[in-house]
C-alpha cells in the first residue's frame, strides 16, 4: 500500500512540475533545439496522469501550472468525459469553468477551436462553450471582431445559438449598418481604407493587405492601436520598413520586461541602468500586491551559463527568469543576496556566459548563513558534474544536521527525455518555474517536490487550492 | 634556433572538468595566463587544393580552411585582423594552387602575418614519411615503385560531420572564461586536441572542431561508444566546516583533472619526433609524430610554441589502426634497407607473411607481382 502510495505521489509531483516549466517549446539540450520531443513527451505525461489519476488530474488545474497546460488539461478532460465519475464530474465542470474563465482570451479561444480540430463535440462540451460565451458580456463584441474566425468556427461546430446581431456580423451579408459601434466599425474598414486604423492591431493588419497600404504608412498609423507586447513582436519588422515603434515596456509583467532588458546590447543597458533597474523594481511590486509574500534570510544563486540562452523559441529565458527572480527576492527578503555562477557586478549586465558551476556559489551562500536559498538553474551542472549532490550529502549529514538552512532548486527546463526536471541534488527539492511570478506558488509546493508530505496532503493542498479558486469566482 | 619539441605538456594550462554528450567528452583547457603578441584566424576555403610543397611534389586534398597567424616581434599586442583578408591563392579549373603549406604574406600592411593548413601540414609529413621508397633497386619491389617510390599515396579522413552527436556536442558545449583549448574525446578515445594561443580566438574557432579532418576510427567510436559518466566523490570523515568542504571541492577539481590527464595518456606521457615547420618571430612552428607504438593510438600533429618552449598552437590527428601499421611496416622496411627478407625476420615472419601484411595494409602496390604471386602460393600451402 505504501509504495502504490509512493509512486502516486511522485507520478503526481513528476507531473505539476512539468506542467509548471514546460510548454512544449524546445529547450536548450533538445537535439538541434526542436520543440516535437518535448511535445510528444508532455502529451504522453498528460495521458498518463489523466488514464490513471482522474480526479488528481482535475485538480492540478488549481496547482498554479502555467496556461498552456492548463488549456492542454482542459482539453484532454473533455474529449474522455465519458470515464469521468458521475460524483466528480460536477466539480470538475467547476474548475474547467473557471480556468477557461480565467485563462487570457487567446489562448481560451484557442482551445475551443482546438476542441473542433479534435472533433470533439458532446454535451458538455458544448454547454461549456456557451457558457463561455454567455460569460463574456461587453467584451464578447470586441472578441467577436479580434477573434472572428475562431468565433465563427467554433460557432458553427458546436451548434451555438447566438444573438442576431453577432450571428449576422459573422456569418451574414452585411446589408445593413450594424448597431454595435465596434461591428460597424470592421464593417467600414472593410470597405474603406481609411477605416481600418480604428480596429485592433491583428483585425486591421490582415484588412491592410486587402486594401494593400504598405506596411510602413500602415505600421505608423496604426501604432496607437497596438498592445505593448504586439509593439515588442514588430520590432523587427518595423525595423525592416525602416522606421521606429514607440515602446512601453515599464507596463510589461515581470519576467517578459527581464526577458525584454535582456534583449537589450550592454551598452544600453550600462547607460540606462538606474532607469531600468527602477523598472524592474515597479514591477515586481506589482506582482506583491497581488501576492504577498514575506521571507526571511534569502540567498539566491543564479546560473547564467552559457544553456541559460535557451532555445530559439525562448530565447534567454532561464536567464531571464533568473533575473526577474533576483529583483522579486530583493523585494520580499529581509535580507538577501545573489550568487551568480559567474561572479557579477550588477545582474542588469547579465549574459549568458561560461561554464555551469553551481558548487562554489552554494558553498559561497552557505558560508553567509541564510535561512533559506533558492538556486536557479537548468541541473546541467558540468563544472564538475555532480559535485553539488556530493557536497550537500556531506553539508546535511555532517555540518548542518537539523536542516537548519533549507535550499530550493527552481528549474525553468523540462527535460524531455525522462520527463522530468534536471535534480541538481536528490536532498533538495526541484520544481519547475516559468515565470518569476510564480514563485510564491513554487514556494508552496516545495514540501511536496522534497517527497516529505504525504499523498493525503497532496492531495489536500490541491483540494484546498481549488476550493479557494472556486470560491473566488 | 628554437629547440623542437619531445613531448606534449600541458604546462601553464588547467585542465577543468569534462562535459558530455552522447559519445562525445570534451575537455576544456584553461590557460592560467596568454600573451597577446599570438593570434590565429580561420581563413574558410571549403575547396581542393593543390600544393605544391618544399621537394617538387604534389599534394591535393579537400581543404576546409587554413589558418592565418599573425604576430609581432617586441612582444607587442596584436589584433586579430581576421582570415578572410588577402587571399592571393590561384584558382585552376575549381581547385586552388598553393605554394607551401606555410606561406608568409603581406596582409593589411602587416608583415607578420603567415598563413598555414592546419592538419594538412602534419598530414603531408605523415605520408612523406620513406615517400622515395626503395633506396637500393631491390628485385622484390614493383617497376613503378623503383621509379617513383610511394607516389601515389593516398590516406583517407573523415569530417568531423560525419562523427555522431559531435555536432550537437559543440553546440551545447559551454565555454569557460580564458579558454584557450579542448581535449576531444570520441568513445573515450582521444580524437583531437585542440590549443589557440588566446581564449578570443577559442572562441571564434571552436565550431571548426566540427569541419577538420579525424581518422576513420572514429567513425565507428562515435557510432556504437558511449562517455561514461565520471563522479567523484568527498569522504565525509575528514569533514567538520565549510572551510573543510571548500578545501574538498579544490580536490575534486585536481582529481577531475588527473584523471582526465590520464585518459589522454596516449598522447602526453609519448615521445615525439618534431620537425620545424617554419620561424616566425619567437615562435617556431613544428610538426610531430608519436612513437608509433602500436599497442596505443597514435598521433600526428602539429605545434607552435614560443621562447620559452610553452605550447601556443596544437592541433593533433588521431591515426587510425591501419594507417599506423602502414607507417610501421614502411619504418620497419627503411630500417633494413628495405630489404623484405631482413625485415620480415626482424618482425619474427617469413618472406610470404610479410608480403601478404603489406597487402593488407595497402602497401601491396610496392611489390613485385612475382614475388606477391609466390607469396599467396606459399602461404596457400599451410
Amino acid at each position: 500500500m505504501k509504495l502504490i502510495e509512493q509512486v502516486e505521489r511522485e507520478d503526481l509531483v513528476m507531473f505539476i512540475n512539468a506542467c509548471l516549466s514546460c510548454t512544449g517549446q524546445g529547450e536548450f539540450y533538445d537535439e538541434y533545439s526542436y520543440s516535437y520531443g518535448q511535445k510528444i513527451s508532455l502529451d504522453f505525461l498528460h495521458d498518463y496522469i489523466l488514464g490513471n489519476y482522474r480526479q488528481l488530474y482535475t485538480l492540478t488545474l488549481a496547482a498554479g501550472i502555467n496556461h498552456f497546460n492548463q488549456a492542454q488539461i482542459i482539453l484532454k478532460l473533455l474529449a474522455t468525459g465519458k470515464s469521468a465519475s458521475p460524483n466528480k464530474q460536477s466539480i470538475e465542470n467547476q474548475l474547467i469553468t473557471v480556468t477557461l474563465d480565467r485563462l487570457p482570451p487567446q489562448r481560451a479561444w484557442g482551445l475551443l477551436l482546438q476542441l473542433r480540430k479534435k472533433s470533439i463535440n458532446n454535451r458538455r462540451a458544448r454547454s461549456i462553450a456557451q457558457a463561455y460565451i454567455n460569460s463574456r458580456g461587453d467584451k464578447l463584441a470586441f472578441q467577436a471582431v479580434k477573434y472572428r474566425s475562431k468565433l465563427r468556427a467554433i460557432a458553427s461546430h458546436f451548434h451555438l445559438k447566438l444573438e442576431p446581431e453577432l450571428s449576422n456580423f459573422l456569418f451574414g451579408h452585411w446589408e445593413k449598418s450594424f448597431d454595435t459601434e465596434i461591428f460597424e466599425k470592421f464593417r467600414q474598414a472593410f470597405y474603406s481604407a481609411s477605416a481600418i486604423y480604428a480596429l485592433p492591431f491583428t483585425v486591421a493588419e490582415g484588412l491592410a493587405v486587402k486594401h494593400q497600404i504598405p506596411r510602413k504608412v500602415f505600421l505608423e498609423k496604426i501604432q496607437g492601436q497596438m498592445t505593448t507586447g504586439e509593439k515588442l513582436r514588430l520590432q523587427g519588422s518595423a525595423h525592416k520598413a525602416e522606421m521606429e515603434l514607440s515602446i512601453d515596456p515599464q507596463r510589461l509583467p515581470l519576467t517578459k520586461l527581464a526577458l525584454y532588458l535582456l534583449s537589450l546590447d550592454l551598452k544600453q543597458r550600462q547607460e540606462q541602468r538606474l532607469e531600468l533597474a527602477d523598472w524592474l523594481a515597479k514591477s515586481a511590486a506589482t506582482i506583491l500586491k497581488n501576492t504577498p509574500l514575506q521571507l526571511g534570510k534569502v540567498a539566491a544563486v543564479l546560473d547564467r551559463s552559457y544553456s541559460s540562452s535557451g532555445s530559439r523559441e525562448k530565447r534567454r529565458r532561464p536567464l531571464g527568469i533568473a533575473l526577474a527572480v533576483d529583483c522579486l527576492l530583493q523585494q520580499v527578503s529581509r535580507e538577501y543576496q545573489a550568487f551568480w555562477t559567474v561572479p557579477l557586478a550588477d545582474p542588469l549586465l547579465a549574459t549568458p556566459r561560461g561554464q555551469t558551476d553551481l558548487a562554489n556559489p552554494i558553498l559561497d551562500a552557505l558560508d553567509w548563513q541564510p535561512e533559506l536559498i533558492v538556486v536557479i538553474s537548468d541541473g546541467w551542472e558540468n563544472d564538475p558534474p555532480g559535485a553539488v549532490a556530493e557536497l550537500l550529502r556531506v553539508y546535511y549529514k555532517k555540518i548542518d544536521l537539523q536542516r537548519q538552512v533549507s535550499i530550493v532548486h527552481c528549474n525553468p527546463v523540462f527535460n524531455a527525455n525522462d520527463y522530468e526536471l534536471k535534480q541538481i541534488s536528490p536532498l533538495v527539492p526541484t520544481i519547475g518555474i516559468r515565470e518569476a511570478e510564480d514563485l510564491p506558488t513554487v514556494l508552496a509546493f516545495m514540501r511536496f517536490a522534497n517527497g516529505q508530505g504525504s499523498l493525503n496532503e497532496l492531495e489536500t493542498y490541491l483540494l484546498q487550492r481549488a476550493q479557494d479558486i472556486l470560491a473566488k469566482s | 634556433m628554437t629547440k623542437l619539441l619531445e613531448t606534449i605538456a600541458l604546462h601553464n594550462l588547467e585542465v577543468a572538468p569534462s562535459q558530455v554528450w552522447g559519445s562525445i567528452r570534451l575537455v576544456p583547457l584553461v590557460s592560467k595566463g596568454y600573451r597577446e603578441d599570438l593570434r590565429l584566424a580561420k581563413r574558410s576555403y571549403n575547396s581542393r587544393v593543390v600544393v605544391s610543397t618544399d621537394d617538387n611534389t604534389l599534394y591535393h586534398s579537400y581543404v576546409p580552411h587554413g589558418l592565418v597567424l599573425n604576430w609581432s616581434d617586441d612582444g607587442e599586442p596584436v589584433a586579430s585582423l581576421g582570415g578572410q583578408l588577402g587571399d592571393k591563392s590561384d584558382q585552376f579549373g575549381g581547385v586552388k594552387v598553393m605554394r607551401r603549406m606555410a606561406q608568409r604574406e603581406n596582409k593589411g600592411g602587416n608583415k607578420n602575418s603567415l598563413r598555414f593548413l592546419p592538419l594538412e601540414m602534419a598530414m603531408e609529413g605523415f605520408m612523406g614519411m620513406f615517400f622515395k621508397g626503395p633506396t637500393i633497386a631491390w628485385q622484390e619491389y614493383s617497376r613503378r615503385s623503383r621509379s617513383t617510390g610511394l607516389s601515389p599515396r593516398t590516406e583517407y579522413s573523415i569530417t568531423g560531420r560525419s562523427i555522431s552527436d559531435l555536432s550537437e556536442a559543440l553546440r551545447v558545449f559551454e565555454i569557460h572564461e580564458n579558454q584557450v583549448g579542448v581535449l576531444l574525446f570520441v568513445g573515450e578515445m582521444l580524437a583531437t586536441a585542440f590549443i589557440l594561443p588566446h581564449p578570443k580566438d577559442y572562441r571564434d574557432l571552436h565550431e571548426m572542431l566540427l569541419t577538420d579532418a579525424y581518422g576513420e576510427t572514429f567513425y565507428y567510436y562515435g557510432l556504437y561508444g558511449q562517455a561514461q559518466e565520471l563522479r567523484c566523490a568527498i569522504k565525509d570523515q575528514s569533514i567538520h566546516n565549510l572551510a573543510d568542504l571548500r578545501s574538498a571541492l579544490t580536490k575534486m577539481r585536481q582529481e577531475w583533472s588527473d584523471v582526465q590527464s590520464m585518459m589522454s595518456e596516449d598522447l602526453l606521457q609519448r615521445p615525439i619526433q618534431s620537425q620545424q615547420i617554419y620561424q616566425a618571430g619567437v615562435f617556431s612552428l613544428q610538426r610531430f609524430i608519436t612513437d608509433l607504438d602500436r599497442t596505443h593510438t597514435n598521433y600526428i600533429g602539429e605545434s607552435i610554441i614560443d621562447d620559452h618552449g610553452n605550447l601556443q598552437y596544437l592541433k593533433i590527428y588521431g591515426l587510425s589502426a591501419v594507417q599506423t601499421r602502414r607507417a610501421y611496416l614502411l619504418q620497419t622496411l627503411d630500417r633494413h634497407n628495405w630489404q623484405l627478407e631482413k625485415a620480415a625476420a626482424s618482425l619474427n615472419e617469413t618472406l610470404a607473411s610479410l608480403v601478404k601484411r603489406m597487402e593488407k595494409a595497402d602497401l601491396g602496390y610496392l611489390i613485385n607481382n612475382q614475388v606477391r604471386e609466390q607469396a599467396e602460393k606459399a602461404l596457400r600451402k599451410y
